[in-house]
């Protein structure tokens, strides 16, 4: 039985549908994320989980229990608020120690276990600061700590890190998956930060108007896009659609347009006529001068439009002859190689059957 | 900074020299050695001697007290209530109903309130008279405790939830305290108000029952008192000193210096 069941659920704010039918679940001691636009219902969803509001229909069910009858103050979960939430007319052992006092824990006991949980998000000595005089990064350790030191049965975080700086949330990243692991208990993480996604979750739900549109590890989610959404929201990414000339169970054949015919290894056959969309990583596209030797799977000439140089890689547009824009991208992993190409220069572009993915639509 | 024209101080000086200098008169004539509030004479505390002495006049500021505290105290409870009703469900008709006492003319407040007393049969007295100032009092709470909690993150109070606190607790730990300041100045707003309110105690007091405005208003149908200027130097320093109180208590009531630069 898994830890959370989510069955069916549903939430409709007027005519607007913030959650349609979901349905999942988070197994114990699982870093699970919803990830998706805004708006797209990923955060109605979480607070539906910790009682702040309920399902027009379905049910969500914790350690098997049906959660509809109660109240947040009831529910063992605990909720990482993107504002951080703090009491400001309370210390931060105060803010700590206030889900304690709620749960009737007796003060003898409470020192000890406040003291634990400030030493989990590693801010001992800090007892008697107020949230005022804290950082953004170390009120979000205090909200941590807070939700706990009663030991939850799930943690939710909703956007956790979106108020920080860049540096700093990479920091908190690292430190969230070692807390995770070191505390064991489920965590559901709302975010629409694709990178985070991928860097922290074990399971990822990509949501888009109030629907799961893939349910699936990080590195499938990111490899096996099974929606044009999902490959387009995911990373950056090459979408090349058209008509599907056959599709036979290992080979798909599309006629791109403005591109022309692409072959892509896939798994299912799709009725010639039906069209489809080839989704292709810039990293997995070979760019060069000349052409490779043998005979590549896709093979286009271009002239590079522009380019983008981020430091660790550049990223090629290369516009083909039929009038499409392929982006590509290389690692400058020699040193004081800034570029390999500059605007204009004719290139050639190519990539295996494998290096696609393919989506019928 | 620019120089502003003359003429806009000469505005400004004669606004307030209209506002504050009969209240200086009174104050002055409250220390002054002579029957009449004509001369000056001398210096002397004779006046608050003999209003120490006044045993009407006591009863009346012990009657005034009573029903101030016990009206801030009810009106303080009812309207936090109402402030927070306001700010949770935005229903329309609510904040008319809450505050139209504050804007109707006391006149009106004070005769209504006499009819239906009488048709209540309701006895008239300091009962009556603090019911009267509760129901106008309840108004200027709400508001200010309403805009207190304008200013107040509602995140908080689902955090407090999500801590395991019921929706008594979550008001009680969280809520409460941090509106604590606009509840504390709502307070001493009722209890100015209800200690100064003369019209609508005048229809609600009935024969025999005096506060310290019905009592004041009384004397100075003769003439106007050196004793009368006593009493009113003294409520003037309790309402200064209220005002004080509540203006630090609640920045957003007068904004201070701190709140317009950032």
């Amino acid at each position: 039985m898994a830890l959370l069941d989510i069955q069916g659920v549903t939430r409709r704010f007027g005519d607007f549908t913030a959650v349609d039918n979901v349905s999942l679940a988070v197994e114990a001691g699982e870093f699970f994320t919803l990830l998706g636009p805004s708006g797209c219902g990923k955060t109605t969803l979480l607070r539906m989980i910790a009682g702040f509001d309920l399902p027009d229909a379905g049910r969500i069910l914790l350690n098997g229990e049906d959660l509809a009858d109660s109240p947040p103050e009831l529910r063992p979960v605990r909720t990482v608020f993107q504002s951080y939430a703090l009491f400001p007319h309370m210390s931060v052992e105060g803010n700590v120690a206030f889900p304690l006092q709620m749960a009737r824990v007796p003060s003898g006991e409470r020192k000890a276990r406040i003291e634990a949980a400030l030493e989990d998000v590693r801010l001992q000595g800090f007892n008697r600061r107020y949230p005022h005089e804290l950082s953004g990064g170390q009120k979000q350790r205090v909200a941590i700590a807070r939700a706990l030191v009663t030991h939850p049965t799930m943690l939710l975080l909703d956007e956790p890190l979106a108020a920080l700086d860049a540096k700093l949330r990479e920091d908190l990243s690292i430190e969230l998956i070692n807390l995770q692991k070191e505390v064991g208990i489920a965590f559901v993480y709302v975010t629409h930060d694709q990178t985070e996604a991928l860097a922290l979750s074990h399971r990822i739900a990509v949501m888009n108007r109030g629907r799961i549109e893939q349910l699936d590890e990080p590195s499938k989610i990111y490899g096996f896009p099974r929606t044009r959404f999902v490959a387009d929201f995911i990373g950056h990414c090459n979408l090349f659609s058209g008509p599907i000339r056959e599709a036979n169970g290992s080979l798909a054949l599309v006629d791109v347009d403005g591109l022309g015919p692409v072959r892509v290894a896939t798994a299912t056959s799709a009725a010639g006529g039906a069209r489809g969309t080839i989704a292709l990583r810039p990293e997995k596209i070979r760019i060069a001068a000349e052409a490779p030797s043998g005979t590549p799977d896709n093979h286009f000439h271009g002239a590079v439009r522009d380019l983008l140089y981020m430091g660790d890689v550049t990223v090629y547009r290369v516009a083909i002859e039929g009038g499409t824009i392929v982006e590509a991208l290389l690692a400058n992993s020699q040193s004081g190689r800034a570029k390999f190409f500059e605007v204009g220069d004719a290139v050639d572009v190519s990539w295996p059957v494998g290096a696609g993915h393919f989506i019928v639509e | 900074m620019r120089r502003r024209p003359a003429w806009l101080w000469a505005a400004a000086i004669f606004a307030y020299a209209f506002l504050y200098v009969p209240l200086l008169i009174v104050v002055v004539y409250s220390f002054n050695d002579s029957r009449l509030n004509a001369e000056w004479v001398g210096f002397t505390f004779d006046w608050y001697r003999t209003l120490a002495s006044d045993d009407q006049m006591l009863k009346a500021a012990g009657n005034s007290l009573m029903i101030g505290i016990v009206v801030s105290f009810v009106s303080t409870v009812l309207g936090t209530m109402a402030g927070l009703a306001m700010h949770r469900y935005r229903l329309r008709l609510l904040p008319i109903l809450i505050v139209a006492p504050i804007a109707i003319p006391e006149i009106l407040m004070g005769v209504s309130l006499l009819i239906f007393f009488v048709l209540l049969n309701f006895t008239l007295g300091l009962v009556s008279v603090a019911l009267a100032h509760i129901a106008f009092c309840i108004g200027f709470v709400a508001i200010v405790v309403r805009a207190r909690l304008a200013g107040m993150d509602e995140t908080l109070t689902e955090a407090a939830r999500d801590c395991g606190a019921t929706p008594a607790s979550a008001f009680r730990y969280v809520t409460l305290p941090l509106i604590m300041p606009g509840v504390i100045a709502g307070a001493l707003m009722a209890f100015t108000l209800s200690i100064d309110d003369f019209v609508i105690t005048f229809f609600t007091a009935g024969a025999g029952t005096i506060t310290l405005p019905l009592q004041i208003y009384s004397m100075i149908k003769i003439s106007v008192t050196p004793e009368v200027n006593a009493v009113s130097t003294l409520l003037m320093l309790l309402t200064l000193l209220l005002i004080v109180v509540a203006a630090k208590l609640s920045p957003t009531l007068l904004p201070s210096e701190r709140e317009t630069t950032p």
